[in-house]
């Protein structure tokens, strides 16, 4: 009986988190230009979405600024999370911390308006830099970092301190310690940072539309833009094709990831089993 | 040599000598700790501290008819120091700023109740499902995470209108005889917050239940409470952890949201973000924008210091 209501309870939640997701998906093979209403299957929509050169340019600069993103994310967050885990005891440390997790609790609109705000100010004091792609990325680079920090300094936390005392007492320098042992065993946390930022980038319209300037549109702007309007095909189009790149991006690494950890269960096993012998 | 003109061999070599001493001290400054603390120090001191104080400083400037006055000016080279408190006396004195914030914290709590409800037994019983599925049930929890935020609230609305989705295959049904008013209200607000937020509620609290002790339980049953009894007694308390967790990640993002109000609810439900947004964007009243936004930040204030000191406890019980 409870089992029963259990299983009914999680097919429900499912159901509820995918069924939007699903009836975009159908929809967007909609011929009708009104997107509530099915007429017949069609790539119409598909069509439109090479010619539309707006949306095609916002996809580029959006893909330009979540890669440059997911590597300044990855870096200034591997720094913040290697400081906050190593120097237990630095002149401001509370202070370094609370600034490291503010952008994980600040809403997106008060993120968006005071780095705009500062930058407006930059601008004034140095005539730069202008309103563009430079000041979206550097807002998503901030939230990015504290996002990055969150996910490697979770894995350094899991990490044996052991490790690198025995590659010190080897003789190891702090420096080759950190590229032979500590970059070698984060390496899975940094791509996970990696990609974690570079969807939180292409993702962003908050941040965004405070931060860009004229003629710089990401492509959640441009979606959004046209979601207020009313509906729009073409949204539905697009939103096919990211659930699609998802889809195969989350399947491969799902499959390249059990196939290392098998990989790796069968080194530890082969050297069990010789060590036996 | 041509600059040895400049003075003795001996006098040079010592500037060298000096020079190098110098450049080494500077090295070992940039090579070592202070390098690595102070790179994302300043990174986040550019990127947080400083717009934030900015925030501060233009909330409490006027505006001019041009440009906002600065708070700090030079007169005869002595500083002045002009605090204006006109936006924050506008905010407390208009009463629909004071039933915006009311209303957002209302949506917000309603949304975090929400969640709560759905998620626990969720949670729960994804904790209890066989070991084998449970990766797998976690991954379709965080799949939509993947997909955009954005296009998810959109697809609530092709569904929600009066001529959506939903609407139209009841009408087709016959099960309603007129369009369900469903979309650009306090409904679609509160369904959307609570099909974005969800997750959010679940991960933290999964993971707590994950890793509930079952003794417990029994223990429970055997001392003779009935199922009820034992999950209020045991179970709720042992995840309290969880359930704070999950309800500031939940409350907190939705007091301040700007896309789902903006999609989905409609004129009347009045939410902060939205007018923040309007007031920088539509009126051009930075100092008004500004004053909205602290008095954001402090009414988040004491759910983030809840959060973070669960967090901090729960970094304490790992050691």
């Amino acid at each position: 009986m409870s089992k029963i209501f259990a299983r009914t309870w999680l097919i429900m939640v499912y159901l509820f988190l995918y069924f939007p997701i699903v009836t975009l998906v159908i929809y967007s093979f909609n011929d009708s230009p009104l997107v509530s209403i099915w007429s017949q299957a069609s790539l119409r929509w598909y069509r439109a979405l090479a010619n539309d050169r707006d949306l095609i340019a916002s996809v580029v600069l959006s893909f330009k600024i979540a890669l440059m993103v997911g590597l300044l994310s990855v870096l200034f967050g591997t720094l913040t999370a290697f400081v906050l885990s190593k120097y237990k005891r630095f002149y401001g440390r509370t202070f370094f911390f609370s600034m490291a997790t503010a952008p994980l609790v600040m809403p997106d609109v008060i993120v968006g308006l005071s780095l705009l705000l500062m930058l407006v100010s930059l601008q004034h004091w140095l005539g730069f830099p202008e309103r563009g792609l430079l000041t979206i990325l550097l807002g998503h680079a901030l939230l990015g970092t504290a996002y990055a920090a969150v996910v490697v300094s979770s894995r350094l936390k899991e990490m044996d301190v052991r490790l690198d005392e025995a590659a010190m007492d080897l003789g190891c320098k702090p420096r080759q310690v950190f590229r032979l042992i500590t970059f070698p065993l984060i390496m899975p946390s940094l791509i996970s940072a990696f990609l974690l930022t570079f969807t939180l980038s292409f993702d962003d319209v908050v941040l965004a539309s405070f931060l860009s300037g004229p003629g710089y549109s990401t492509l959640p702007m441009v979606i959004f833009s046209r979601a207020r309007l009313g509906l729009n095909p073409s949204i539905n189009a697009v939103a096919a094709v990211t659930i699609a790149v998802v889809s195969v991006a989350v399947i491969v690494s799902s499959i390249y990831h059990v196939r290392t950890q098998r990989k790796r269960d069968h080194e530890i096993a082969m050297r069990y089993s010789d060590g036996s012998q | 040599m041509e600059w040895s003109g400049l003075g003795s061999v001996g006098s040079i070599s010592a500037f060298w000598s000096q020079l190098v001493v110098m450049i080494n001290h500077f090295k070992k400054l940039l090579s070592g700790k202070s390098l690595l603390i102070s790179l994302p120090y300043l990174w986040l001191i550019l990127l947080v501290a400083i717009p934030l104080l900015i925030v501060l400083k233009i909330s409490l400037s006027d505006m001019g008819p041009t440009s906002v006055t600065d708070v700090l000016s030079w007169s005869q080279g002595w500083p002045t120091i002009k605090i204006n408190f006109s936006s924050y006396l506008f905010l407390a004195s208009d009463q629909l700023y004071i039933d915006t914030y009311l209303s957002s914290i209302k949506y917000a709590l309603l949304t975090t109740f929400i969640c709560l409800v759905v998620g626990f037994p969720f949670a729960y019983f994804m904790a209890r499902a066989p070991k084998y599925l449970q990766p797998m049930l976690l991954m379709l929890i965080m799949l939509p995470f993947w997909t955009s935020f954005l296009l998810r609230i959109y697809a609530w609305k092709t569904l929600l209108v009066s001529n959506g989705i939903i609407n139209n295959a009841l009408l087709s049904l016959g099960v309603i005889n007129q369009p369900l008013a469903i979309m650009n209200n306090s409904f679609s607000l509160v369904l959307g917050m609570v099909y974005s937020y969800l997750p959010f509620m679940i991960l933290p609290l999964y993971a707590n239940l994950s890793k509930l002790d079952l003794r417990f339980l029994e223990a429970a049953a055997d001392l003779g409470a009935n199922a009820f009894k034992t999950f209020w007694l045991v179970t709720v308390p042992l995840s309290k952890a969880g359930i704070i967790a999950g309800s500031m990640l939940v409350f907190i993002p939705a007091v301040g949201e700007y896309v789902i109000p903006e999609l989905l609810g409609g004129s009347d439900t009045l939410m902060i973000g939205r007018v923040l947004w309007d007031e920088f964007f539509a009126n051009n009243d930075w100092p008004m924008a500004s004053a909205v936004a602290v008095v954001m930040m402090l009414l988040i204030l004491l759910p983030m210091s809840l959060l973070s000191s669960y967090q901090s406890e729960q970094a304490e019980s790992k050691l």
